[in-house]
């Protein structure tokens, strides 16, 4: 096994595909954010010039959450705790709990990842409670009797939130033959027409980057598509899917057969996809942490940023962005499969809106996702109007916005087994830690104790990073590119199957299992992905056991 | 070993003794004393139930179903009453969903009214009827259900696809079996099965009426064997009693947390005020039946006997010893007697809403949006469970369990445990 750090000599340098700056972009985009651009609380530390100091300065502010500045003195501590693991004989102080205080026992069944965080007092419980109600109700369409439970529609992809976060859990792709395609769903855009108008973020990113891909929803289908539709109006497509079984060689003799999917948009309801859709498959992602990632302070993710690769790593890590309209500024993105959301009460309602067609005070029409060339589905009847105002109104969005933020992150089972150990060592020393980065520390919270200053160990950097062509989707997302994603938190990873009844990862679950999942990483994690095929099959087994203790 | 006094030998003065002697090892064993009588209460009667159950299906008639139905009705006082251990006791955490979940897609089991949706994209199992189709596909397997077993049901079908409404097991399944949909919605009514369900040859309406009978022996089978062990978790020896007295301190917080849990965010949250958010008799707790109001009561019971250190068992008998109440008297009696005010004045809130629905209006007709009585009823009972709930956290801190009541209760606010 290699000493730690060694890995790096042999590193293949890799050319991303990231514009080229152009002009003095720092430059532009301090004039363009002009006064908008906040004190940053929070302490970035070790931040110099450079885009990152640009980004820094306009995001660090994290003016979704009410934060109390950290002091000097709790910023040294915060620095102390957080650095990278040295030592591996034993567990590391508070390892064994992923999401602070907010860790919950590890149950050994199907709901481990649906309890409340474990710092939550009694009162936050009713709400956590009535909010789970919410996430596990089934919407009807309109017009129903039961008028708090109608507006599905009238184009969805699942009737209620838990029907693809299973069991609060991971979502997977449909099994062979399936009628519906379930918790697995195509986004779609399109390239923007040349003389289309900037859009704020767009000349944001403009001036930040140098350039910017611009993308638009597809004019008839909207920005994602629904394979379900209330009766009387066509679904916009069905799924297709197909796998090719492949196999990697892998030291000591070892095969890996991985499976590479191929999607297709069939039986069209709604006429052809416009010219040069780009279609992104997705999962539902797992539930749990989502309040401590976003408490996480911008300015420590942005700290992370290398987008030019300046240390020479072969990892750039680029923060995606996000415009919030409502405050005329950035934010930083951290939600979704390519970070394109930047709160857990947005990424809510924008499910609600898109997945379920369910209109709420951030996405105010009835129609959910229907386009102006969908005609008849836009004249449906839908469930708004009522005393409710909007399908889900402000006060039920909180509830599921709470009940999403708490969902509590499980102990780690046995950090202490000596296998898990090694395989730690083995995690670090393979260069997974770059990227699926251990510690965080939250912010002091005003108003959300649960949340409030704890030591978080979701293994995520929730930066962009080119993952190959392998896993590319060939379709950007705001600043991330099509060949770039989120890095995946890796917290409760090993409670999958438990919970969700099967084992598949990634964007797609095109992963069977947490080795393929690794198998599968390019780009960036390409040395990484070849140190794991090459390395003696004991430490392969070592690292497989460390994920599964997560 | 379990205490059995009577109320009368309470009365006679024992109460005085017990504040003197009250150590938290000594409420600790009340606690787990009432458990296992709880768990031994509830396995007796799903046991009746099992033989009325089973006399239904050899000689099917209206009263071998209405006497399978009281039986139901009365498995459910005991165990009602032992959903308070389920929080703050890991054991009986991890094993309750095979006995108590709901709500469930009663379609998975048995045929459904056309009306209920049939097989929905939300759930593609929603409608799979297994007592139709003695074979069938579930996530892309095929599976042989010609014999229905307690094993088929509790290790394929239950949360069959990871969906948490394909419930198939426990209480709220074998009562669809006997009942069936409550079609009325909030009007007045409840499932209305008739018992020619279980009839045999051409007399059978419903189809398949051997295989129904198949499956609800089978999972009532399947409960009794789930309430033996755990049964035999809270006995002398048993697993969760020992975790229990393994850390008294740790012990007396669980049960106190549970107590909160159960009252605020269970009871008064997603059992009482969701279910009038969406004026939705599917957010009713016992549908079929419409037994909710008896669920609610026993719930409530049962987090009163915990604090009072009493259990007043199916056979008339009493369970009691040192008590929670003794312990916070000591500490601060005029919070004891409050808390104890409070859950009365709960039980009140509760006993009204069963009335109301034992003289006619169902809790599901105080469901319907705009009836004001029923909201009346309902919210009196979340006020009474949450207003409980605030001395419940007095006495946590009232018996210095603050740092012990939460897990985890560790944080970076504690310089010294992460810098040491």
């Amino acid at each position: 096994m290699p000493a730690a750090g060694t890995w790096r000599a042999g590193l293949v340098a890799l050319a991303l595909s990231l514009p080229a700056a152009a002009g003095s972009p720092a430059a532009d985009a301090a004039d363009l954010a002009g006064d908008a651009a906040g004190d940053p609380a929070g302490g970035g530390a070790g931040l110099s010039g450079g885009l990152s100091g640009v980004l820094a300065r306009d995001l660090a502010g994290d003016p979704h959450l009410d934060a109390v500045p950290r002091t000097a003195d709790e910023a040294a501590r915060v620095r102390a705790v957080t650095a990278p693991a040295t030592d591996f004989s034993a567990p590391e102080p508070y390892e064994s709990r992923p999401g602070g205080a907010a860790t919950v026992r590890a149950r050994t069944n199907a709901d481990a990842f649906s309890q409340p965080s474990a710092n939550m007092s009694f009162d936050d419980e009713l709400l956590f409670k009535v909010g789970n109600g919410l996430f596990r109700k089934t919407w009807v369409s309109s017009p129903s009797s039961t008028l708090a439970s109608d507006g599905l529609g009238p184009l969805y992809n699942a009737r209620g939130c838990q029907s693809c976060h299973i069991k609060d859990g991971r979502g997977h792709p449909p099994p062979p033959g399936a009628e519906a395609a379930g918790p697995l769903f195509l986004r779609i855009s399109v390239p923007a027409p040349p003389d289309a108008p900037l859009s704020e973020l767009e000349a944001y990113l403009a001036a930040l980057d140098g350039g910017v891909s611009r993308a638009r929803p597809d004019p008839v289908y909207g920005s994602q598509l629904q394979d379900l539709a209330v009766a009387g109006l066509p679904a916009e497509y069905r799924l297709g899917i197909t796998y090719e079984e492949f196999p990697v060689p892998l030291s000591g003799g070892e095969t890996a057969m991985l499976r590479r999917p191929a999607y297709a948009a069939l039986d069209l309801g709604y006429g052809p996809l416009a010219p040069g859709a780009m279609l992104s498959p997705r999962v539902a992602p797992p539930m749990i942490g989502l309040g401590l990632l976003e408490a996480v302070p911008a300015a420590d993710i942005l700290a992370q940023e290398d987008p030019d690769d300046a240390d020479g790593d072969g990892i750039s890590g680029r923060a995606n962005v996000v415009w919030d309209a409502a405050s005329g500024r950035p934010l930083l993105g951290r939600f979704g499969l390519k970070a394109g959301i930047a709160t857990v009460r947005e990424q809510a309602a924008a499910a609600f809106a898109g997945d379920i067609g369910i209109s709420s005070p951030l996405h105010p029409k009835g129609w959910g996702e229907c386009t102006a060339a969908q005609a008849a589905c836009r004249a449906a009847p839908h469930g708004g109007g009522d005393a409710r105002g909007t399908e889900i109104d402000g006060h039920g969005l909180d509830l599921v916005t709470f009940y999403s933020r708490n969902l509590a992150v499980p102990a780690r089972r046995d950090p202490g087994d000596p296998d898990v150990l090694r395989g730690k060592s083995v995690f670090y020393e393979t260069g997974c830690a770059a990227c699926h980065r251990p510690k965080f520390v939250t912010h002091r919270l005003a108003g959300q104790p649960e949340q409030s200053f704890q030591l978080i160990w979701p293994y995520t950097d929730l930066l962009l990073h080119d993952m190959g062509e392998g896993l590319a989707d060939n379709r950007p997302e705001a600043r991330a590119t099509g060949r770039e994603w989120r890095t995946a938190p890796l917290w409760g990873i090993g409670l999958t199957g438990q919970v969700g009844g099967q084992s598949t990862f990634l964007h797609d679950g095109r992963a069977r299992s947490l080795l393929e999942a690794i198998l599968w990483h390019g780009g960036e994690a390409e040395a990484a992905r070849q140190r794991v095929v090459a390395m003696p099959p004991a430490d392969r087994a070592a690292l497989i056991r460390f994920l599964e203790s997560l | 070993m379990m205490r059995q006094i009577t109320l009368g030998l309470l009365a006679a003065g024992l109460v005085p003794l017990h504040a003197q002697a009250a150590d938290r090892a000594a409420v600790l064993d009340t606690y787990a004393d009432i458990a296992e009588a709880g768990y031994a209460d509830s396995l007796a009667t799903a046991q009746v139930l099992r033989q009325a159950v089973g006399e239904l299906v050899a000689a099917p008639s209206q009263a071998t179903l209405d006497a399978a139905r009281a039986a139901w009705r009365a498995a459910r006082v005991p165990y009602q009453q032992t959903e308070v251990f389920r929080f703050g006791n890991p054991i009986v955490d991890d094993w309750e969903g095979r006995v108590n979940a709901w709500p469930l897609d009663e379609g998975l089991i048995d045929y459904v009214d056309p009306g209920y949706g049939g097989a929905t994209d939300e759930n593609e199992y929603a409608a799979l009827n297994v007592i139709a189709n003695p074979s069938f596909t579930l996530s892309g397997e095929t599976v042989d259900a010609a014999e229905i077993t307690p094993a088929l049901i509790s290790e394929v079908l239950h949360e069959a696809d990871g969906v948490e409404a394909n419930v198939a097991s426990g209480y709220h399944a074998i009562e669809f079996l006997l009942w069936g949909q409550d079609l009325n919605g909030t009007g007045p009514g409840a499932g209305n099965r008739p018992w020619t369900d279980y009839a045999a040859g051409a007399d059978c309406t419903g189809g398949n009426c051997d295989r129904r009978a198949q499956y609800l022996l089978a999972a009532t089978d399947l409960l009794v064997s789930d309430l033996g062990y755990m049964a035999a978790q809270w006995a002398e020896g048993g697993a969760a009693r020992a975790a229990l007295l393994a850390d008294p301190d740790a012990g007396i917080a669980a049960m106190l947390t549970g107590m909160g849990s159960l009252s605020y965010g269970e009871q008064a949250g997603e059992r009482m005020k969701l279910g009038l958010m969406l004026n939705d008799p599917e957010e009713e707790h016992d549908c079929f039946s419409d037994n909710t109001h008896m669920s609610h009561y026993y719930d409530g019971l049962g987090v009163r006997n915990v604090y009072l250190g009493t259990y007043v068992r199916v056979d008339g008998s009493t369970v009691a010893g040192p008590s929670l109440s003794d312990l916070v008297a000591a500490a601060d009696p005029e919070l004891d007697a409050r808390l104890k005010a409070e859950l009365d004045a709960t039980m009140a809130a509760l006993t009204a809403i069963r009335d109301a629905a034992e003289g006619g209006f169902s809790y599901d007709m105080m469901l319907a949006q705009g009836d004001a009585r029923g909201e009346a009823l309902i919210m009196a009972g979340v006020d009474a469970l949450v207003t409980q709930t605030r001395s419940i956290e007095r006495a946590v801190a009232a018996l210095g369990l603050d740092k012990v009541a939460f897990e985890g209760s560790d944080s970076l606010d504690n310089p010294e445990a992460v810098f040491q």
